[in-house]
């Protein structure tokens, strides 16, 4: 057992140690400043850019920018629709599989969009290679719209006084060229040595133990698994998702897909302190959400280890944990570790059924997706965290007698209001979302696996996944029919957008305004007091708005079991 | 006048208090804020369960449970209104006990437009008169309305707006020409013109602002109000959807109960106590005997990051004293001081009364024929008399050697020395010149206020830069600034120059303060971000500034800027104690609702409350009585501590964040302890 947990401790802070050096090398990225790569991609960058007719030098106002992520990732949904909708008779499709439904191609296209991955198909069956060629480019593009969009925010809060904030295609796709590509070649090389396939062969198949014929899918997966993680994706090529033997064949290949997900989100702080030349509110941001992280995983960890008390009495031996719905292979601590880390960063690929979880440690996973704000996902992390700080930086600038002010400019009604309707978005999808489907239960609860408090924490958890762009499942619910699709659909655009566009209208909105120097009576945005202040006003906003739902889920189950 | 003592629930003031918070429920009145809105709709709607409960309905529980509930929350509302009405109470009070003083006074009103004072007067009230009417006033009389002198000069009590019961002078021309309504002439006469329509003083506009009628919400209110509204859709969200949760889990919860989280759950103790708290900032300025023209002004000033000092009467002692005259080679020392007697004989300054002092002369110790004064101008930053073909002048060193070299003349070496020895000692020296040629100087000193130097350090621990301005050279100013310990003067200013300096510092993005009296102070007072005019000063300068100080008092400024920090303290510490009330408030409520359903949520009630319905009882009697508990606070202001920023956000946080959370766990234990006794 103290094996499992140390290697769990040595997988976060090797990522860690990580993170601070690739956060310098992003930063410079985005500064523009030379890096080995350039001879490289200096010329491929060129060439996209001379076909698409764009001046990567025109910079652009905060409102542009929006327009422009808005008008190229509906591109990439329509095509996503296309391809995913006639995947039937388009190349690259050795299995002959079928074409997708409207409403599942619907789902799958936007969630594979907005880096979300709610898969409510099989990867096996349900998609052709064409098609998971297509979802990769996705895993790139939707981390590297994400990853833009936080920096047009850095840009903002860099500047004095600016209305021109970058330009959106070239932060776009430099993200894509510098940074994930790069790692992404990394990650799939050792994962493709580890035994993972990559092939465009078609099924494979084996004979059994009992003499029976067997078809195994393969396909180009270590690319696709690379891309999946350091995008913080989580939309696997297999429907078991990284459970899948092959997908996630041992317990390196565990760890490098575990590294492979934190590392971005962890590098984005980091590089912002460089970026702005604030190292100390980097680490404020670190602290924050580190804490906020171990506060959720380090119960987690504890309640799988422990297993059961409901099968422990029943005489089954929980010396590995809850083993339910795990893989033997990886055991219980680092399967507890992932789903902690794989919802607190909008990854929401599992490397074990969460549905089988313990009550609390489903809570957990849900509360990862609720807060939606410690690490996150590429770019969409920081600007959710922003959100936070914004709310924290009003009520503890009163509290300090100025009116409140952020990086040296002041905010007012307007951000004010923008702020809280991002802030307030989150509970309503999630909320409204799961009353709908309560208040239906004719149509919802057939698609249910359990009855009672579990089977309603199954559809919490799908539209908070939903809603917090996780991806992750608990799993037990049916969830390929027209309400989940149609519905989880529609949140999923709102939830991804609208907590883009509105940090980044608020960063525009303070870039244009005057800056105001510090000074003694400032409140320091960048100290552990403040950090304090940014975790309370996070735990309160969603423990307020969600606990009055967990009770009826996971907290009824948990005193239920007792 | 100076009531501060006054406890701060005087009996008519909470009559009246009473009787608005009646008149407030109108939801027309209650539209404005939102969080008590909806309470107020949580109100009717629990009305109409009752009702309900009357005609039959047997799901909701019995009548007098339902009955009770509908009772708090409109106790919840009228305490609420009740928090506003005491702050309007008291600001009313206040103002009106100004504004008593000066209530149908009889005014002679001048009716023939002659010069001097032997016109003809008719008597009439002072309610009649009009913007631009004339009247006199002699010693004895009560000013009937503000006005300027346009003639003649007096001594005037005005004890009853300031409470200072030293006489002042007011004069015709000058900074000092303003008069007030209600104070009253101890000697000789004055002639004024009215300055202000009845109905439009500045004490008008403030009780006006009180009011609420013409007051407007200030910018951080409503970014406040639109995070209070937040935080209240929020929990519209919460507990409409917990109807269908609840349904889905077979627990019926009752419209009561629904309510009642409801209420408990959004921030009605800041949503009940803000606009009181904005009022309170109102009355506190008029309580240090500040008149505002708007609430935004108190707010603006908490931000103040530079603040302009006028040297004379806020760092030093009243004025610059002659202590020596040091007379240049070649002259005789009673021909230096009879000439620098003459030229100050027309010099109203208390300088130059002190040069007479010094020499032991009166004005009428010499005779002049015919002579011919000439006044001190910022400009020329001299003064003197022209007499036969004599010209003696008075100024500043640089402004008498100008016009010495201008003449061809030598400016005398050892005066030259003299001058730096004496600005070098914090002194301000004075050159006279006679046709051209220097005299000698005359060595004025300056004295500090005591305790000046520790206010202005506390100024600087809250991060508010001091800039003395003073029209001493540079050398004095030096001297003068590093004794008092200000950060940073401006020497020789003349009015452009502090205009220039509010410029400069505000496209920095600094917000600048300053206080000033006369009518060109009055483009750098609108410059200003908070601009205080002293009521002594011209109509000009009070009409640029947004504030007006009764007292004259320089030092004002300082406690301004505490009052406009405590303002938004008292803002942000509710808010973050009524938010963090919710946590014991779920741990209340949640449970009541669930367990009848789910007994396993027993686990849940960690307070041990009695029974469901003497716990959301409990929360809802708590969350109504905080309010009135916490109308003290809203009415004092939190304590403002130049600490440093973080540490004080460390030590609110600590009290109103982390009390805000347990407060709520013991008081609505002990509320349900002594409710169970009922049910």
């Amino acid at each position: 057992m103290n094996t499992e947990i140390l290697g769990v401790i040595a997988m976060y802070a090797i990522t860690i140690l990580m993170a601070i050096p690739f956060g310098k090398y992003i930063a410079k990225v985005y500064a523009g400043e030379k890096t080995l790569l350039d001879p490289v991609f200096n010329p491929i960058e060129n060439l996209f850019f001379r076909i698409s007719s764009i001046d990567r030098k025109v910079e652009m106002n905060w409102k542009q920018h929006m327009v422009a992520l808005l008008t190229i990732n509906f591109v990439w949904f329509l095509l996503g629709m296309f391809v995913l909708m006639n995947q039937g008779w388009l190349p690259l499709n050795p299995d002959g599989n079928p074409g997708q439904s409207a409403d599942l191609a619907f789902n799958t296209s936007i969630s594979f969009v907005v880096n979300c991955n709610l898969q409510h198909y099989s990867g096996e069956s349900g998609v052709s290679y064409l098609s998971q060629l297509f979802l990769m480019f996705l895993h790139f593009v939707s981390a590297g719209t994400g990853m833009a969009a936080a920096v047009v925010l850095f840009i903002a809060l860099k500047e004095k006084t600016a209305e021109k904030l970058g330009n959106f295609y070239n932060l776009m796709v430099v993200s894509c060229t510098r940074i994930l590509l790069p790692a992404s070649i990394l990650v799939a090389t050792i994962l493709a040595f580890n035994g993972m396939p990559m092939t465009f062969e078609g099924k494979d198949s084996i004979i059994t133990m009992q003499g029976d014929t067997v078809g195994v899918s393969t396909g180009p997966v270590a690319a696709f698994i690379a891309i999946k993680h350091l995008g913080t994706n989580g939309g696997g090529f297999y429907g078991a998702n990284s459970a899948h033997p092959l997908e996630n064949p041992n317990y390196l290949t565990n760890m490098v897909e575990m590294f492979s997900q934190m590392i971005i989100p962890l590098a984005m702080i980091f590089s912002l302190g460089y970026f702005l030349k604030r190292k100390k509110m980097a680490w404020m941001i670190f602290g924050v959400m580190t804490v906020g992280f171990l506060v959720l995983c380090v119960p987690t960890i504890i309640w799988e280890v422990q297993g059961n008390p409901a099968l422990a009495q029943m005489g089954v031996d929980m010396g590995a944990g809850a083993m339910e719905g795990k893989e033997t292979r990886i055991g219980s601590a680092a399967s507890g570790f992932w789903s902690i880390a794989t919802t607190v960063i909008s990854t929401g690929s599992v490397n074990a059924m969460h549905d089988s979880s313990m009550p609390l440690s489903g809570m957990m996973q849900m509360l990862s997706m609720m807060t939606n704000a410690f690490y996150g996902g590429c770019g969409a992390g920081i600007l959710n965290f922003f959100i936070f700080i914004i709310l924290a930086v009003f009520i503890s600038g009163l509290m300090v007698g100025r009116t409140p002010e952020f990086l040296g400019k002041k905010i007012e009604g307007r951000e004010m209001k923008i702020a809280m309707i991002v802030a307030l978005l989150h509970p309503l999808l999630i909320l409204a979302g799961t009353a709908l489907a309560a208040a239906f239960p004719a149509i919802t609860s057939a698609n249910l696996n359990n009855p009672g408090f579990h089977g309603f924490s199954e559809m919490l958890y799908e539209y908070t996944s939903s809603a917090a762009n996780n991806g992750s499942g608990f799993e037990g619910l049916g969830d390929n029919n027209p309400w989940w699709n149609i519905t989880t659909g529609f949140v999923l655009i709102l939830s991804r957008f609208i907590p883009i566009i509105g940090p980044v209208a608020i960063a525009g909105l303070l870039a244009k305004k005057k800056y105001i120097p510090e000074s003694a009576g400032t409140l320091r945005t960048d100290s552990a007091t403040f950090g304090m202040m940014v975790l309370a006003v996070i735990v309160i906003i969603t423990a307020l708005s969600f606990f009055p739902s967990l009770t009826l889920g996971p907290i009824a189950e948990y005193f239920s079991m007792r | 006048m100076k009531n501060q003592n006054a406890s701060l629930f005087q009996k008519d003031l909470v009559n009246e208090a009473l009787k608005q918070s009646f008149i407030k429920l109108n939801p027309r009145v209650l539209f404005r804020n939102p969080v008590m809105f909806t309470v107020e709709i949580g109100t009717f709607v629990m009305f109409a369960v009752c009702i309900w409960i009357l005609s039959g309905n047997t799901t909701q529980g019995s009548f007098g449970y339902n009955f009770v509930i509908f009772l708090i929350l409109l106790l919840t509302l009228l305490f609420a209104n009740f928090a506003e009405a005491i702050a309007e109470a008291r600001g009313k009070a206040q103002a009106n006990s100004l504004r008593k003083t000066r209530e149908e006074t009889p005014a002679k009103l001048v009716t023939d437009n002659k010069p001097g004072f032997g016109v003809a007067t008719q008597s009439v009230m002072s309610a009649q008169m009009k913007k631009g009417d004339v009247f006199i006033c002699e010693a004895g009389d009560n000013i009937p309305t503000d006005g300027e002198i346009i003639e003649g000069l007096a001594t005037i009590d005005e004890s009853a707006i300031t409470g200072e019961s030293a006489p002042v002078i007011r004069e015709a021309g000058g900074d000092k020409s303003s008069v007030t309504g209600g104070t009253k002439v101890l000697s000789d006469k004055i002639k004024v013109m009215v300055s202000t329509a009845p109905g439009e003083s500045f004490l008008d506009k403030m009780i006006a602002l009180v009011e609420g009628a013409s007051r407007q919400k200030t910018p951080n209110e409503i970014a406040l109000t639109i995070l209070l509204a937040g935080f209240t859709l929020v929990f519209v969200i919460v507990c409409m959807t917990l109807k269908p949760f609840a349904d889905y889990s077979n627990t019926p919860i009752t419209i009561s109960a629904f309510i009642s989280l409801f209420v408990c759950l959004i921030p009605t103790t800041i949503g009940g106590l803000l606009s009181a708290i904005g009022i309170a900032g109102m009355d506190r300025a008029l309580r240090a005997n500040v008149i505002t023209k708007s609430g935004k002004a108190v707010e603006t000033a908490g931000d103040i990051d530079v603040l302009l000092l006028d040297k004379t009467g806020t760092i030093t002692i009243g004025n610059r004293k002659a202590t020596h005259f040091h007379t240049a080679k070649g002259v005789t020392d009673n021909h230096f001081i009879k000439n620098a007697v003459l030229s100050s004989i027309a010099d109203e300054t208390p300088e130059g009364k002190s040069i007479l002092e010094l020499a032991n002369a009166s004005p009428s110790t010499y005779q002049l024929n015919d002579p011919k004064f000439i006044k001190f101008t910022a400009e020329t930053r001299s003064s003197g008399v022209d007499f036969e073909d004599t010209r003696i002048r008075k100024g500043a060193f640089d402004s008498i050697r100008n016009l010495v070299t201008q003449a061809g003349n030598q400016f005398p070496s050892e005066i030259d020395e003299r001058v730096k020895m004496i600005s070098n000692n914090g002194g301000t020296p004075l050159v006279v010149s006679e046709n051209e040629r220097v005299l000698g100087v005359i060595e004025l000193q300056d004295i500090i206020k005591p305790g000046i130097s520790e206010r202005f350090e506390r100024l600087r621990k809250m991060g508010v830069k001091t800039v003395m301005v003073t029209g001493d050279n540079p050398l004095t100013a030096k001297f003068i600034a590093e004794k008092a310990g200000v950060d940073d003067f401006i020497a020789e200013a003349k009015p452009e120059d502090k205009m220039n300096y509010i410029k400069r510092e505000q496209e920095g993005g600094k917000l600048v303060a300053m206080m000033g009296d006369g009518t060109n102070d009055a483009p750098a007072l609108a410059q200003a971000d908070v601009g205080v005019a002293m009521n002594s000063g011209t109509q000009a300068a009070k009409e640029a500034g947004n504030m007006v100080d009764l007292d004259n008092d320089p030092t004002k400024l300082i406690e301004i800027v505490e009052i406009g920090k405590q303002l938004l303290m008292t803002r942000g510490t509710l808010t973050t104690f009524s938010i963090a009330n919710d946590v014991a408030k779920y741990f209340a409520i949640i449970p009541a609702l669930f367990i009848a359903s789910i007994p396993a949520l027993q686990g849940l009630n960690i307070m041990g409350l009695n029974s469901p319905q003497s716990a959301i009882l409990s929360a809802v009697i708590f969350n109504a009585v905080i309010i009135p508990f916490l109308i003290p606070l809203a009415l004092k202001g939190v304590a403002y501590k130049p600490i440093g920023a973080s540490a004080l956000l460390r030590r609110n946080l600590f009290i109103y964040g982390l009390g805000g959370i347990l407060v709520p766990f013991v008081g609505i234990k002990v509320i349900d302890l002594v409710v169970s006794i009922w049910i």
